[in-house]
């Protein structure tokens, strides 16, 4: 049989001496991926740190002189921009697919390692080049984050000169990294995988993965087109976006263009990103709900069905996001039809995980309070979703508090609980020692509750009417006084689960030294990541000898097994076969 | 959404079902599935990789097609007459594409001289392109039409631009082979890289004829 390439060498594929080939300029995934997980995790906190400022603002307007109308737009978009694509984005592909994909598989790395290297470089460089823009004049890009020209390169819109350009700037570099990764995670998949490790043996993570990869591979260059294209219009005077337009009392030079273009290219783009950042979540949430459940994980052909008729259908949906753009009422009605359909696949994942947790036996550890506390945050976004996808509800509707507090439970908190959760089971894996148990569940409780209690008032204010993007409301008739007192309370809540994450990045790098030295296999897992001979697992993954996979990476609880767990590198024993194949577990 | 494009979508749909429905349909939770086990797929990891490659620019120069067209197809477009040029510039780039292909046929029969003769030539042709691109641009200039005057002359350049890049890049992994040629490096290690480079410079020959046709006709 034809194993091909990585997967065949014995010998590690590059042998760095050096600590600078080791650490920095490394082209082994597992530095890579958490120098990946690093820079998302520290642009995460400024964005975080933005949040924060913008809820100060909204709980407390007339108090806080240093935050002016312009700052406020800039936080919006920087906030959003960041926490999608830069955190969300680069942590699940970047950080988890770079960590897991080699190690699940059964692979010593990626097939392209340099490559591989060349990707983190290229997105820090991103990261940079948008940071940048904080500190250059007129500031960073107040336009959204969805960047709607024309009046994102308008003078008037904050940050209208360098700002947006070094944003458009930094999305192309981010778009080039991407790929580069891509390409590694994609071919690794298909390519680099160990003997007897089928695709309908891979764990749901690395499915999530790859499937997220190839959405991105084929949804960034969307971003990409539009980037590039608004560049041209803001440096050197093109037309693709910018109508003939007046702008602050005086006739500019353009003519012709269509905003309405970029909003399709943006949201051909803007849709699957969202899938991008679900799908992994949706994989690691299957592995982590199934291990701490002890129960394999139920219709993992279901799932990876789902997975992939999800990233089919999230081609079909953009123009939801466009009800409002006076766009052809025909596309809205073909629009919400298929917006619709894609909950089907989704229930049937909600379901499922569900339904391994029944009769499960449930370890309510750090990670598995995470991966549940996925499952309510992931409802709630969803059900939101269902109202928002029917053009006459989302009309109304879609200007106000209701859509933040949607998308922020549907695609910030549900995967940012998946990334806790994983942190918390992979740490002990990536770095030897375990994390303290307590700080762990307190640092959940606050973090779960906390998030109710910004995103659920929320709903209730967009029903209310109070508009988003708004940097302050005023005195307004159609705006109550209660409105005052639950953004107060929203704003404290914010504070208060921002003031969380100090308890968890402290238990992170305390545990790293004083932490109790972590059992190679501590939640007793199948899949190949926990059966490496060293852990942290070293340059080259598996020693002298690659693993041989003889089973799917669910067998949980098996009857008649000697311990609860099945790891996928053990050979099946024929008796106990005998007594499976009668029926006890199908 | 014309009927076409359904049917297209459908149609790959249902192709890449019957290419992946038995690895899709495996009961991997039944002991003794070993059997039906099917390996990681049996091509040479940068090919799959460029392969994957050229789904991704293949969805960006669609992207911009799209984009192209339904700008056009408001009320207000004024055609963008091409300088004739191009046909040149066209025929250039089929030239240059046979002699890649004629490389490719010479390493993997083992035939070193005229594998340098291709690969020299489909160069060369590469390079004859760009700058007849080039002096379409001087034409388009000469003649009044800026990329600042109206969308039609604006997408003309960026998506010859765009396509001009992309060939850069390609002539970029020629220039290396062409090098590791020069220094006397076994025909076998180089097949890989001369098939790949074939396989790209195709592509990008059909892409620059869809671009065309559309720059032409849309």
């Amino acid at each position: 049989m034809a194993y091909v390439a990585i997967a065949d060498r014995d010998a590690p594929i590059h042998d760095p001496h050096t600590f600078f080939l080791k650490y920095i300029w490394s082209q082994d995934h597992k530095v890579i991926a958490i120098q990946y997980a690093l820079v998302a995790i520290f642009v995460g906190l400024v964005a975080l740190v933005l949040s924060g400022l913008m809820r100060l603002q909204l709980g407390f307007p007339d108090t806080f002189h240093f935050i002016d109308p312009n700052q406020y737009l800039q936080f919006v978009t920087m906030h959003g921009m960041i926490m999608v694509i830069y955190l969300l984005t680069a942590l699940f592909l970047g950080g988890f697919g770079n960590y897991l994909i080699p190690l699940m598989c059964g692979a010593r790395d990626m097939v392209f390692p340099y490559m591989n290297m060349l990707s983190f470089w290229v997105y820090l460089l991103a990261v940079l080049v948008l940071l940048s823009s904080f500190f250059v004049p007129g500031g960073p890009t107040g336009a959204g984050w969805t960047l709607y020209p024309p009046q994102a390169v308008l003078t008037g819109t904050p940050g209208a000169g360098l700002g947006i350009i070094l944003m458009l700037v930094s999305l192309g570099m981010f778009i080039v990294a991407f790929t580069m990764g891509g390409l590694n995670y994609v071919t690794t998949v298909l390519q680099a995988r160990c003997r007897g490790m089928t695709l309908m043996r891979m764990p749901l993570s690395v499915w999530g993965i790859f499937m997220a990869t190839i959405l991105g591979l084929l949804a960034f260059p969307a971003l990409l087109v539009s980037a590039v294209m608004m560049t041209l219009d803001g440096t050197l005077g093109t037309s693709f976006f910018l109508p003939a337009i007046s702008s602050m009392g005086e006739q500019l030079n353009h003519q012709g263009g269509s905003p309405l273009l970029f909003q399709h290219l943006f949201w051909f783009f803007g849709h699957p990103e969202v899938y991008i950042v679900a799908l992994p979540a949706f994989g690691i949430v299957s592995d982590l709900l199934s291990t701490h459940a002890r129960k394999n994980i139920f219709g993992y052909r279901m799932m990876v069905w789902a997975i992939l008729a999800i990233g089919g259908l999230s081609f079909v949906v953009w123009a939801h996001h466009m009800y409002v753009s006076g766009m052809n009422p025909y596309f809205g009605f073909f629009f919400a039809t298929t917006t619709l359909i894609i909950a089907v696949p989704t229930a049937i994942k909600v379901y499922n995980w569900v339904l391994t947790l029944w009769k499960g036996d449930i370890h309510l550890t750090v990670p598995m309070l995470f991966a549940i506390g996925f499952i309510f945050t992931f409802i709630h976004g969803g059900l939101t979703g269902l109202f928002l996808g029917n053009v006459t509800v989302d009309l109304p509707l879609s200007d106000t508090y209701f859509v933040v507090g949607h998308f922020h439970m549907v695609m910030g908190v549900s995967p940012i609980l998946v990334v806790f959760g994983a942190i918390y089971h992979w740490y002990p894996k990536i770095t030897g020692r375990m994390w303290n148990e307590k700080l762990g569940k307190l640092h959940f409780w606050l973090t779960f509750l906390g998030t109710y209690a910004i995103y659920l008032p929320m709903h209730y204010l967009g029903i209310l009417g109070v508009p988003r993007r708004y940097y302050a409301l005023g005195d307004t008739a159609f705006i109550p006084d209660s409105v005052h007192t639950i953004n107060e309370s929203i704003t404290i809540a914010a504070l208060l689960v921002a003031a969380a994450q100090v308890v968890f990045l402290y238990n992170m790098i305390v545990s790293l030294r004083r932490g109790e030295k972590a059992p190679s296999n501590p939640w007793h897992a199948t899949t190949l990541e926990w059966q490496t001979p060293d852990t942290p697992p070293k340059h080259g993954n598996w020693g002298p000898r690659l693993p041989v996979v003889h089973r799917w990476a669910y067998d949980y609880s098996v009857p008649g097994a000697k311990e609860d767990f099945i790891p996928q590198n053990e050979p099946v024993d024929p008796y106990l076969t005998a007594g499976r194949d009668h029926g006890v577990r199908h | 959404m014309s009927p076409i494009t359904v049917t297209v979508a459908l149609l790959v749909g249902i192709i890449v079902w019957v290419l992946v429905a038995r690895r899709l349909t495996a009961r991997s939770w039944e002991s003794g599935s070993e059997e039906s086990d099917v390996a990681a797929v049996r091509m040479a990891p940068a090919r799959l990789g460029l392969w994957v490659f050229l789904a991704v620019i293949t969805s960006l120069f669609s992207l911009f097609l799209s984009a192209y067209s339904m700008r056009s197809h408001h009320g207000d477009w004024s055609h963008l007459t091409l300088p004739d040029v191009l046909w040149v510039n066209t025929a250039l780039l089929v030239l240059g594409s046979v002699s890649m292909q004629i490389a490719r046929n010479a390493v993997t029969r083992g035939l070193a001289q005229r594998l340098k003769l291709g690969l020299v030539a489909g160069g060369l042709f590469t390079i004859g392109f760009l700058a007849g691109q080039l002096i379409a641009w001087g034409q388009l200039r000469e003649s009044g039409h800026f990329a600042q005057g109206s969308p039609a002359n604006a997408f003309f350049y960026l998506l010859t631009a765009v396509h001009g890049l992309h060939l850069l890049g390609g002539l970029w992994v020629w220039g290396r082979t062409m090098t590791r040629l020069l220094r006397g490096v076994e025909l076998v290690e180089l097949r890989l890289s001369v098939e790949l480079c074939t396989v790209y410079w195709h592509y990008l020959l059909l892409v620059w004829i869809a671009l065309f046709a559309a720059l032409t006709y849309l």
